[in-house]
């Protein structure tokens, strides 16, 4: 047979309605007859609000407005409408919902903030419907609503079948709907909080086509781009052997940019490695050793931001028994999710389609609405799902360059970025050197606490109002931040990634000095804010006690003299999570057993996708504090590709023992809030079995990590 | 250019490519099966994972010219309609987060369970350290390979 792409897309999109790729999910688990196809569905059904429809069939459809980049939130959101509309999950078919700024708030994923800002919304939307649905049966039946019932996809009357959804949906869509309706209690909940499997399940394992990199249309070019060093611009080009490369169409300097184009993407592979760019200072060019001597000077600067002042930290400090002083600092980091990135763009005069993996469809049409002048009503987006995001896609640069190369070849284009150029043309989790202050008085309290953190654009590297804020009579937190060239950008858990592995491993510091049991001392401390508060709390003090002590309970805190543990806890994006590592020793060597995680985030909705982001937060946060480092030389990293970017891999993760804190609060996000407390867990253990205090990342090229042998190990 | 005839999926391709264009760009830009994945480009991720000759193979370094009369399995090919045990025990297990790495995985885990078809878990943590999962399905992906074992 003689391949023909077009044949085949043809075939694909029919098979799956385009890009909005829809699933009868019910097949994965007990195939059913499908009856209906989801065009078939989609052109039938009966719009209750944005983000549900209902058919004749009985078939719910549901619209996901959020980003899907591995949170499952695909899943999660439509389990809350299809809960409160009292759906059948099998009938239900769900949906990426493009771009809609009229529909939809808030459709970005960050910062761990779309559940606590949709459970509301979501709820509602589901109850409203149902609602709707509930009159439309009792004027058919001629009895008071108060008389039905309902439960998967059916309206009953003393327990007996009525109508089905289907039935009812033409009525039911002709009522309004009113402003306040009843939401369920939540013990009453049959899908919320049971493990539903991920509804894109059987399409990810199969091969389709969900993600940008699979994208394409008939006719659009593939294209490549050169970017420049940090603080560098364009000098010279000489792309005569770019262009002698069969398959290179063209050849494109623009924006400080060089692009190759052409039909596929090999031959743009081989080209870009042909271009011979000359570049020149336009700006400070750093290296790793620059950032070094800026950390220094910035620690001694006379020009700090106070960020927070509480009582008389000079007095503190003068009268102190005892004064713990100590530096951590971390390296920048990129966020290389597995897909590189990618965005597909058609500029079709003053009308532009954007097509990709973004975290924020509503920037990527902000920025490019100003860049080529075009009004953002003109402008699509749809997004495709993300090959992981980390916070490297809540920018937009890789959207608006697609946009302006299609301006200008006036083609339909697709931007691939190699996994060179996603390391080398990153926005970095920034690097930050910390320099913690604590005075003790005689019996051991902490009269004073001091933290400076000197950033490398990283806006504000401390977190001023958190722990142990409050808890403390004499405090000053101050913040400087360094300009750099440099591009930096929230990376998963934004400054808390590094903050909450310092802060946690100096109190154990403290904690050592003050002849403390560690989990005593912090929750010393927080009794101390809750008894008598000093300033503002911007944490919850019992859900904070709550977290540490389940995990003190689960981890069998300091009961086994033979497992050396390290305890950290903190409280990021609304979530609180309580961490304990066990190491024991074996031939006089540390083996890392063991990580038990003790979290608060409210009503867990998605049993299994908390799961997902407690243990794969864990992971993140495990690896890149022990083996990851990213240093730059003359505006570069050295660190290009996976072979000298080390990522974790599976021999190095532990047992990993997830417990939750059913606090009774509404959802919070748990993108992020796992991923903080790791590294100080670790860290903490390995001082507990070594003595050494790892103060830096990543551990492993630490000296005093130099002669540790730490095994990595389960069971 | 030239033209190469391929085994791919237990059908025949013809195309007409450079002889050092990777396995892994034929069958992504030349035949439309994008379930195979680009990330690293370099083989240190696993996500181009294909068979070839059943050996679990990484498709961004093999030049087509390289590939003969060699059979190629990619994770469209897998299986009909993903019922192979290890795609059943992935949905059973739920492994996915992002899910780009995964077809690799499931590529990787396939061909070992089918040389090792009663693995140790240190055995599978072994087949498995080829691939990188950057949302840290670790977990997951050591239990549905067990699985995939066990429901053979």
């Amino acid at each position: 047979m003689k391949a023909n792409r077009r044949d085949f897309l043809k075939v694909a999109a029919t098979a799956t309605g385009g890009l909005f790729i829809g699933f009868y999910w019910s097949g994965c688990d007990s195939p059913k007859m499908q009856v209906l196809t989801d065009e078939e569905v989609l052109s039938q059904a009966f719009n209750f609000n944005a983000y549900l429809s209902i058919s004749p069939s009985g078939d719910v459809v549901i619209y996901s407005p959020n980003p899907e980049l591995g949170q499952n939130i695909i899943t999660s959101f439509p389990m809350i409408v299809a809960e409160e509309l009292d759906a059948d999950w099998s009938k239900v078919r769900i949906f990426q919902a493009a771009l809609d700024n009229e529909k939809y708030d808030r459709q970005l994923t960050g910062g761990s903030g779309a559940m606590p800002h949709s459970w509301e919304r979501l709820r509602k939307a589901g109850a409203t419907a149902k609602h709707l649905l509930v009159q439309a049966a009792a004027a058919k039946l001629g009895v008071d609503a108060a008389e039905l019932t309902t439960d998967k996809g059916e309206v009953l009357q003393n327990g007996k079948k009525k109508f089905g959804y289907g039935e009812l949906v033409s009525d039911a869509s002709k009522l309004t709907a009113p402003d306040e309706v009843p939401l369920k209690d939540p013990k009453d909940f049959k899908i919320i909080g049971t493990p539903v499997k991920n509804v894109k399940n059987k399409e990810m394992f199969t091969g389709k086509p969900l993600f940008g990199l699979d994208f394409y249309r008939e006719g659009m070019v593939n294209a490549m781009i050169q970017r420049p060093p940090f603080g560098m611009k364009i000098k010279s080009v000489d792309d005569s052997g770019a262009r002698s490369v069969s398959g290179v169409s063209d050849v494109i300097v623009f924006n400080n940019n060089v692009a190759v184009v052409g039909k596929t993407t090999w031959p743009l592979i081989k080209a870009k490695r042909q271009l011979r760019i000359e570049y020149e200072p336009d700006g400070a060019v750093e290296s790793s050793f620059d950032h070094d001597r800026i950390f220094k000077e910035l620690l001694e600067s006379k020009n700090a931001q106070v960020m927070r002042k509480d009582g008389d930290v000079e007095t503190a400090f003068k009268n102190a028994a005892q004064v713990i002083t100590s530096e951590y600092q971390c390296p920048f980091l990129s966020h290389s999710p597995m897909e590189p990135q990618n965005f597909f763009a058609h500029v079709k005069g003053d009308k532009v389609e954007l097509i990709g993996p973004t975290q924020t469809p509503d920037r990527a049409r902000m920025e490019t609405a100003q860049l080529l002048g075009i009004p953002k009503e003109n402008i699509t987006v749809e997004i495709t799902r993300l090959g992981g995001g980390f916070g490297r896609r809540l920018r937009a640069d890789f959207v608006v360059e697609a946009a302006e190369l299609s301006k200008i070849l006036d083609k339909p284009v697709k931007v691939t970025w190699s996994r060179e150029d996603d390391m080398t043309g990153g926005a970095y989790r920034p690097a930050v050197r910390y320099r913690f202050q604590a005075a003790l008085d005689e019996q051991g309290n902490m009269i004073g606490y001091k933290l400076r953190g000197v950033g490398i654009n990283a806006g504000n590297s401390t977190r001023e109002n958190n722990f142990p804020s409050g808890s403390v009579d004499n405090l000053l937190i101050e913040n400087i931040d360094y300009k750099s060239p440099i591009t930096t950008n929230a990376w998963r858990a934004p400054i808390t990634n590094f903050l909450a592995y310092a802060e946690q491993s100096f109190l154990d510091e403290v904690a050592l000095a003050a002849k403390k049991d560690p989990v005593k001392l912090r929750l010393e401390l927080l009794d101390r804010a809750k008894k008598n508060p000093v300033g503002e709390i911007h944490y919850d003090i019992d859900r904070m006690q709550g977290v540490i002590e389940t995990a003190a309970e689960k981890s069998n805190w300091g009961k086994n003299q033979d497992v050396m543990q390290g305890f950290s806890v903190y409280f990021s994006h609304r979530s609180y999570v309580a961490q304990v590592a066990d190491i024991i020793m074996e031939n006089g060597q540390p083996v890392l057993k063991k990580i038990t995680a003790a979290t608060d985030c409210g009503t867990v909705v998605h049993p299994t996708g908390a799961n997902h982001q407690v243990r794969g937060g864990i992971v993140d946060g495990m690896g890149h504090a022990m083996f990851t480092n990213m240093t730059f030389e003359n505006g570069l990293p050295r660190q290009r590709n996976f072979d000298t970017y080390r990522l974790i891999k599976m021999k190095e993760v532990p047992e990993i023992d997830v417990h939750y804190v059913d606090s009774g609060y509404d959802p919070t996000g748990l993108g992020e809030p796992a991923l903080p407390p790791t590294g100080g867990a670790i860290a903490n253990a390995i001082f507990a079995a070594t003595g050494r205090r790892i103060r830096s990342q990543p551990f492993i090229e630490q000296k005093e990590f130099s002669d540790i042998k730490l095994q990595i190990r389960r069971g | 250019m030239a033209n190469y005839n391929l085994k791919i999926n237990g059908q025949s391709y013809q195309v007409d490519v450079e002889d050092d264009t990777p396995l892994l760009w034929v069958l992504r830009d030349h035949l439309g099966l994008v379930g195979t994945k680009f990330s690293c480009g370099i083989a240190q991720c696993g996500a181009c994972m294909v068979h070839v000759n059943g050996e679990a193979t990484y498709s961004c370094t093999l030049p087509v010219s390289g590939v003969g009369s060699s059979e190629v399995t990619t994770i469209e090919g897998l299986s009909k309609d993903g019922e192979h045990p290890v795609q059943k025990a992935w949905n059973e297990i739920d492994v996915a987060q992002c899910g780009y790495c995964q077809a690799g995985q499931i590529m990787n885990a396939a061909a070992f369970l089918k040389k090792n078809p009663n693995p140790t878990l240190e055995e599978i943590e072994n087949a498995m350290n080829r691939n990188l999962c950057r949302c840290g399905t670790y977990h997951k992906i050591r239990e549905a390979v067990a699985l995939a074992a066990k429901n053979k």
